[in-house]
């Protein structure tokens, strides 16, 4: 449904962020990425969401052609992107940033419902300003709660599981379980095993390039056998 | 003061800067056009003539006064008035008060429309005061709106003072200055909010004691510049004892829209901890990213932040 060709990003003082890449992320599937620091994985998803324009090569969804659109008309067609980092505002509460998210006022039960999903009690949050007076924890929830107040086709996560503490993680997994139930496409970036233990499909990207992607029972025991020997991952290609 | 019957384009205004519905619950003076629209005086709280003879009112408001509110708006609603009022609170010892204050100014004959309200605030031991005060300009034509206000506030031990003020809009040129002096655990706590567009000029100034031990202040500045509009936050916050002082500006500029901030802290004291904030610049190009993935347009993401910013 998503689908990276010959993709090239490239810094303007000429080095290479994402080199040739090709990938496709499965409609209705669960897509983990992973790979080392510095791979290239926040690259992709915001490729994908419009943040970063390729220097060469396209990107389709659903076989359109949507490499020069921009980052509004792509949250419109249905993808929607949490960020790594999540952005503070001054004097945008919960409720607000999660009403701006659904494109319409909220219920307080619907707000419960988005918030009780991360792991938030929400008549502690709802007020709450998404500025620097959050945790990293806290903010890192309402960025994957405004995500989910989306329900677009096509979800991205970055690194889901940063800050996050175990007993919202939890909740977390069931969360992602659930999504892939109700037909969501979903990337989630994560080096988590929790979540790699959920995933369809892998993709493992390392400095920049495609190192393997495929079903989850393929691609796993060359990313363990990497790990095993405290090296890069560099998956099926260059084991065989 | 003459007796005036309240006119539409004020009563308008009321509703904007002063919730007016019609009526006010509580206490009341209605200024317009330098002459008085009503008053009422209730048990706790009286409102009287400026005892020195000075245009304006003295407002007591007996000690130990719980959650009562007084409404003092003005409004100026045609060209060539110059109004100045001087305004003298007296706040009894434990009294908790809500004070409305909006003041709009409206001209469109092309002459200029001003209100210079002097404020002083004597509050008592322990009393706790809210004063919320809202700004508007109104009206077309060449004719200036000004609004050049004046608080002078004196915090008695243990009293507290919040002062929450927005302008929003259609004024021309504003002069605020603020000055205040705390003795021991009184506070502080300001929170303006300041939109200026097209030539608009405005500029606050803050001059703040702290005389008495475990004294504090907290100023909070969030403002938005836009077109060729220019702002200057000044503020001054002196600690002559163990005292807190905090003082924030905070402004988002745009287009040739100019802003200074300068601060100045004066410690007479070693216990003195004085904390100066100033941020300045465009809207993070981080927060209309993220608004842009949630579905907004450009657009309309600079409009939620400074929206949300100014709240
Ligand atoms: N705008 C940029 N300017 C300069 N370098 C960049 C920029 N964006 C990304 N990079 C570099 O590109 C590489 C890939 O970054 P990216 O954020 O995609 O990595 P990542 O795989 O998400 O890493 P992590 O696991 O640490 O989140 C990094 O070396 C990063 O420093
Ligand atoms: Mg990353």
């Amino acid at each position: 449904m998503l689908e990276l060709k010959n993709v090239n990003w490239t810094l303007p003082d000429g080095s290479v962020i994402i080199h040739n890449l090709s990938v496709t992320i499965p409609e209705g599937k669960l897509t983990v990425v992973t790979g080392p620091n510095g791979g290239g994985k926040t690259t992709l998803a915001k490729l994908l969401a419009g943040l970063v324009t390729p220097t060469s090569g396209q990107i389709y969804f659903d076989g359109k052609d949507i490499t020069n659109l921009d980052v509004t008309e792509r949250a419109r067609m249905g993808i929607s992107y949490g960020f790594q980092t999540p952005v503070r505002f001054k004097g945008l509460t919960v409720q607000g940033l999660l009403e701006t998210a659904a494109g319409r006022f909220l219920s307080f039960d619907e707000i419960c419902d988005l918030t009780g999903k991360v792991g938030l009690c929400t008549v502690d949050y709802i007020d709450r300003d998404v500025d620097a007076s959050l945790s990293g924890g806290e903010i890192k929830r309402v960025e994957i709660a405004s995500v989910l107040a989306r329900g677009t086709r096509v979800s991205i996560f970055d690194e889901p599981e940063a800050g996050i503490d175990m007993w919202s993680f939890n909740g977390l997994v069931e969360v992602f379980k659930d999504l892939k139930q109700k037909g969501t496409t979903m990337m989630v970036i994560s080096h988590q095993q929790r979540l790699l233990d959920i995933a369809d499909e892998i993709i493992v990207l390392s400095a920049g390039e495609l190192r393997d992607q495929g079903p989850k029972d393929e691609v796993m025991p060359g990313l363990l056998a990497g790990e095993i020997a405290g090296h890069c991952p560099v998956g099926r290609r260059e084991t065989a | 003061m003459t007796i005036v019957p309240l006119n539409p384009i004020a009563e308008k205004m009321l509703s904007t800067v002063a919730d007016f519905k019609g009526e006010f619950k509580g206490a009341y003076n209605i200024r317009q056009d330098t002459g008085c629209a009503g008053r009422r005086s209730t048990e706790n709280i009286k409102i009287l003539p400026h005892s020195e003879g000075k245009p304006g009112i003295e407002i007591h408001v007996a000690p130990g006064t719980k959650n009562e509110s007084v409404y003092i708006p003005a409004t100026v609603t045609r060209g060539n008035v110059n109004d100045l009022t001087y305004n003298d609170f007296y706040i009894g010892e434990g009294a908790q008060v809500v004070i409305v204050a909006g003041c709009g100014v409206h001209t469109d004959d092309g002459g200029e429309a001003k209100h210079n309200g002097v404020h002083r605030f004597f509050v008592g031991k322990g009393a706790d005061v809210l004063y919320e005060e809202k700004h508007i300009g109104e009206g077309g034509g060449e004719g200036r709106r000004r609004i050049d206000p004046v608080s002078d506030i004196y915090l008695e031990e243990d009293a507290r003072m919040t002062m929450d003020t927005v302008q929003l809009g259609g004024v021309d040129s504003t002069d605020r200055l603020t000055t205040a002096s705390l003795k021991a655990r009184s506070k502080l706590i300001v929170r303006e909010r300041l939109l200026t567009t097209g030539s608009q000029v405005a500029k606050t100034r803050f001059d703040v004691v702290l005389e008495g031990d475990d004294s504090g202040c907290d100023l909070v500045s969030r403002s938005v510049a836009r077109g060729q509009s220019r702002q200057e936050f000044l503020s001054r916050v002196v600690g002559k004892a163990r005292c807190h002082g905090h003082s924030a500006c905070d402004a988002i500029v745009d287009d040739q829209a100019v802003v200074t901030a300068a601060p100045q802290l004066d410690a007479f004291s070693p216990d003195a901890a004085l904390v100066h904030e100033a941020a300045i610049g465009k809207i993070a190009g981080e927060q209309i990213l993220k608004l842009r993935t949630l579905g907004l347009t450009e657009e309309e993401a600079e409009a939620k932040i400074v929206e949300g910013f100014l709240k």
